[in-house]
């Protein structure tokens, strides 16, 4: 139960995200606008100093949330704990940063004359026929970046409902790319900084843990 | 429990996704500066919402001796 009665304007972007994806059926060009989702979270951690883009924008987030909490299709399981590693979460954001720069080298080799691929490819692996997605005549590596965009938007959407299921709704949060960027920036811009008594808290103070 | 409070306790992986921040009541646990979550000990019950919402699993509901609060 969420504790706002009140919802707020931002608590609905959850629209966006679900529009989102639906618009790259008909129109692949859309798939531009996701670009919104990367920049913005990265601008909000650089400028502002904070997680606000998770903690409060992120349609993905709240859709994941709704889809595991009101419709119950989570198991509400605790994540396996390499998830949630350091190890595991750098590596993720590396292989996904990988695999978009390659998409990136995709679209320049159509922008310097190869053909378009009307694809999009589920988990980096499985190519989809897309052709029946409009391209509203756009030059052909403009639709050659949003097929490879598009194709990470769900993908990543994809994984975010796995996880739902098996474990908690947001479980894709803990591995999420822009979540581990947002997190290392703040915390480059913030080093040494830590709320008092952070590190102590564990200290002779504590009984028992009752539960997790 | 005479002389204990329990508690929310954020343990190192905290990834600051704000899940646990939606789920409280009390405002009693918030993110700080976009690297962890914090628990306001003044605020918090030690109800356990946040720790059943935290999809990393790093929140513990401990039991603090009442001095060291
Ligand atoms: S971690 Fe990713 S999916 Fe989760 S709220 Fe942040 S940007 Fe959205
Ligand atoms: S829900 Fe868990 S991982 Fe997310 S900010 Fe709260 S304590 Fe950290
Ligand atoms: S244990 Fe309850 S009161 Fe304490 S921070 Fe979590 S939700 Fe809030």
């Amino acid at each position: 139960m969420s504790k706002k009665i009140k919802k707020n304007w931002y608590d609905y972007m959850w629209i966006f995200s679900v529009t989102y994806l639906v618009l790259g059926f008909f129109n692949i060009i859309f798939a531009w606008l996701g670009l919104i989702c990367f920049i913005l979270p990265l601008a909000i951690s650089i400028i502002h100093g904070s997680k606000a883009y998770c903690n409060k924008y992120c349609g993905r987030g709240q859709l994941l949330d709704m889809l595991g909490r009101k419709f119950s299709l989570s198991r509400n399981k605790v994540p396996p704990k390499f998830l949630r590693s350091k190890w595991f979460r750098y590596g993720f954001l590396t292989f996904f940063m990988t695999m978009f720069l390659l998409m990136l080298y995709n679209t320049y080799l159509v922008f310097a004359g190869a053909s378009l691929k009307e694809v999009v490819t589920l988990l980096w692996v499985f190519k989809l026929p897309w052709h029946w997605a409009g391209t509203t005549a756009a030059p052909s590596w403009v639709a050659q970046f949003a097929f490879g965009f598009y194709s990470v938007m769900l993908t990543s959407t994809i994984l975010g409902i796995i996880t739902m299921i098996l474990f908690r709704p947001r479980s894709w949060c803990v591995y999420c790319p822009m979540g581990s960027m947002t997190q290392g920036i703040c915390t480059i811009k913030y080093k040494g900084e830590n709320k008092d008594g952070r590190k102590s808290e564990r200290d002779s103070g504590i009984v028992e843990v009752i539960s997790k | 429990m005479l002389g204990t409070k329990k508690l929310a306790h954020v343990g190192d992986e905290c990834v600051s996704c704000g899940a646990c921040v939606k789920e409280c009541q009390l405002n009693a646990i918030s993110i700080y500066k976009g690297m962890y979550a914090d628990v306001d000990k003044n605020k918090c019950v030690g109800c356990g919402k946040c720790a059943k919402a935290c999809p990393a699993g790093v929140i513990e509901i401990i039991s603090k001796g009442a001095a060291a609060v």
